[in-house]
């Protein structure tokens, strides 16, 4: 009886434990957003951001989404042949890419690169008194280092998404093109054809939340982080682990609301 | 001696700050009086750094008050905190300077956040700073990372002292620099100190630097003030603990506690 006691205190600790973490990264997102529309505002900081999560990400979501799309062509145009629908293959690419794999990936990588540099430099900041002496100097350090980062999130990643989607198509095209003998304007024309703008609205939101996460996860980890150069560490795994899991979940829960629409 | 100065620049009563179940503060009282410089001596987890942390705002005590120049910071809000904070300088034990930043954006920081100068006014203003606690202005142009321990904390003093602030807090001044640094940093803390008229509190456990620094000194252990009185009488205080601190002394009513 003991032991089923202690089993179900141990669960109820852990949901309350849970409970309590997801208040304070709300209220932490909450306050980080609101000093986005308050003044002074640090265009600098956002533009270091904005630079650090668009363009020096640009290359290995580039890479991501071109190899994305070409294996998707090939093992949608294996799966089709069994029933000669392999017509659909450009479609079920443009689909599959803009409304899924181009956010979610893109988001997958950019939480690995970014969300994990932003963790570590706010955690070093934070155990080497960084993040104090900011206070000390009349600076709000949520203002000064959460809110830039948390802009440049959401801004970024939809302007990656765009490139992820159009490098997606355009690595299903070569697949389709040069090696499955696809007419070439066959193929462009089923590609846009089925393609409708709430697919695009669908992947900029989505684009816009997972960047939203990404540099939130980092930030709160960052700035929470405690006891020297372990605690960074932690604080990295936790932004990039918490961050993916968070991709994945809000990939459905946006997915649901736009598919019930 | 008039009747203004006779009101402390900081006071503090009833000082309680715990993190979890561990009582790191236990009923703070300190007076630090204007244009003086206080020296907090105590031993490692004392309580001295969370001391300064919890005037600047850094950390929220339980209980107490906490005054300058009779207005109680706990209860301002978050601007009134900040405005009260641009009157105090810091530095840091490790300096703390933002290694994103070049050495004169780090000096120039609070200047910059509070846009009282352009870049290029800070710049130079920024260069004037570091001239005065002895490097070459070029310096400024520096990464952090570039700089020696005792360079770290000369900038990490000329960023203390560049918006001129009425209050200067040294959170361990001289950890981790030679002795012959440490003398220069404590003769620019005292210079400095004195030019800007402003008061200071240093925490410490060096007692070369805490006799050079300070006009009074204090003892803190488990929390409380145990001694306070003159910076000159610490080796020679009557007090057991102050006694037994500062001469390093393992007999004594302080008993260090070994984590197992």
């Amino acid at each position: 009886m003991n032991a089923l006691l202690d089993m179900i205190a141990a669960v109820g600790r852990g949901t309350l434990g849970m409970l309590s973490e997801v208040g304070r990264i709300a209220l932490f997102g909450a306050e980080g957003l609101s000093h986005v529309f308050r003044p002074p505002f640090y265009a600098r900081l956002f533009w270091r951001a904005f630079v650090e999560f668009a363009y020096f990400s640009l290359p290995v979501v580039a890479l991501t989404a071109v190899f994305t799309g070409m294996v998707l062509a090939l093992q949608s145009y294996s799966g089709f042949a069994r029933f000669s629908a392999e017509g659909a293959v450009a479609t079920v690419v443009v689909l599959s890419v803009v409304r899924e794999l181009g956010p979610v990936l893109a988001g997958l990588m950019v939480a690995g690169r970014v969300g994990a540099s932003m963790a570590a430099e706010l955690g070093t900041m934070r155990v080497t008194d960084q993040i104090d002496a900011l206070t000390t100097l009349s600076t709000n350090p949520m203002k000064y280092l959460v809110a830039p980062r948390l802009l440049a999130g959401v801004v970024a990643l939809p302007l990656l998404v765009v490139v992820a989607n159009i490098l997606g198509v355009m690595g299903g095209f070569i697949v389709g093109v040069f090696k499955l003998d696809f007419n070439a304007g066959t193929y462009l024309a089923r590609t846009f054809d089925y393609l409708k703008t709430e697919d695009v609205s669908l992947s900029l939101t989505k684009a816009a939340v997972f960047g939203f996460l990404v540099a939130l996860m980092g930030c709160y980890h960052g700035y929470n982080s405690k006891g020297g150069a372990q605690g960074v560490g932690s604080a990295t795994t936790s932004a990039v682990v918490m961050a993916s899991i968070l991709i994945l979940a809000f990939d459905y829960v946006l997915t649901e609301l736009f598919f019930s629409r | 001696m008039s009747g203004a100065a006779q009101t402390p620049k900081i006071r503090i009563r009833g000082l309680r700050k715990a993190f979890g179940a561990k009582v790191v503060l236990d009923g703070v009282d300190l007076d630090v009086m204007p244009n003086t410089s206080m020296v907090v001596i105590g031993g490692s987890g004392s309580g001295k750094s969370v001391l300064l942390k919890c005037i600047l705002g850094i950390f929220t005590p339980e209980e107490g008050v906490i005054e300058i120049d009779g207005q109680d910071v706990l209860k301002m809000d978050r601007t009134g905190r900040e405005a009260a904070n641009a009157r105090i300088g810091m530095l840091f034990q490790n300096a703390a300077l933002f290694d994103s930043l070049p050495v004169w954006e780090n000096v120039a920081f609070g200047l910059l956040a509070q846009r009282k100068a352009s870049r290029a006014e800070a710049k130079k203003i920024a260069g004037d700073i570091l001239t005065q606690v002895g490097l070459d202005p070029s310096v400024g142009d520096l990464a952090p990372s570039e700089l020696s321990g005792g360079m770290q904390k000369r900038v990490g003093l000329a960023r203390a002292i560049a918006a001129r602030p009425d209050i200067l807090f040294f959170d361990e001044p001289t950890t981790g620099l030679d002795p012959i640094m440490g003398a220069v940093i404590d003769g620019l803390i005292v210079e400095q100190v004195k030019r800007l008229g402003s008061t200071a509190i240093a925490i410490t456990h060096d007692m070369a630097s805490a006799r050079r620094i300070g006009d009074h000194a204090a003892m803190i252990h488990k929390g409380r003030i145990v001694w306070t009185g003159q910076a000159g009488d610490l080796m020679n205080s009557g007090n057991a603990m102050v006694d037994q601190f500062t001469h390093g002394s393992r007999e004594g009513p302080i008993q260090m506690e070994l984590r197992r």
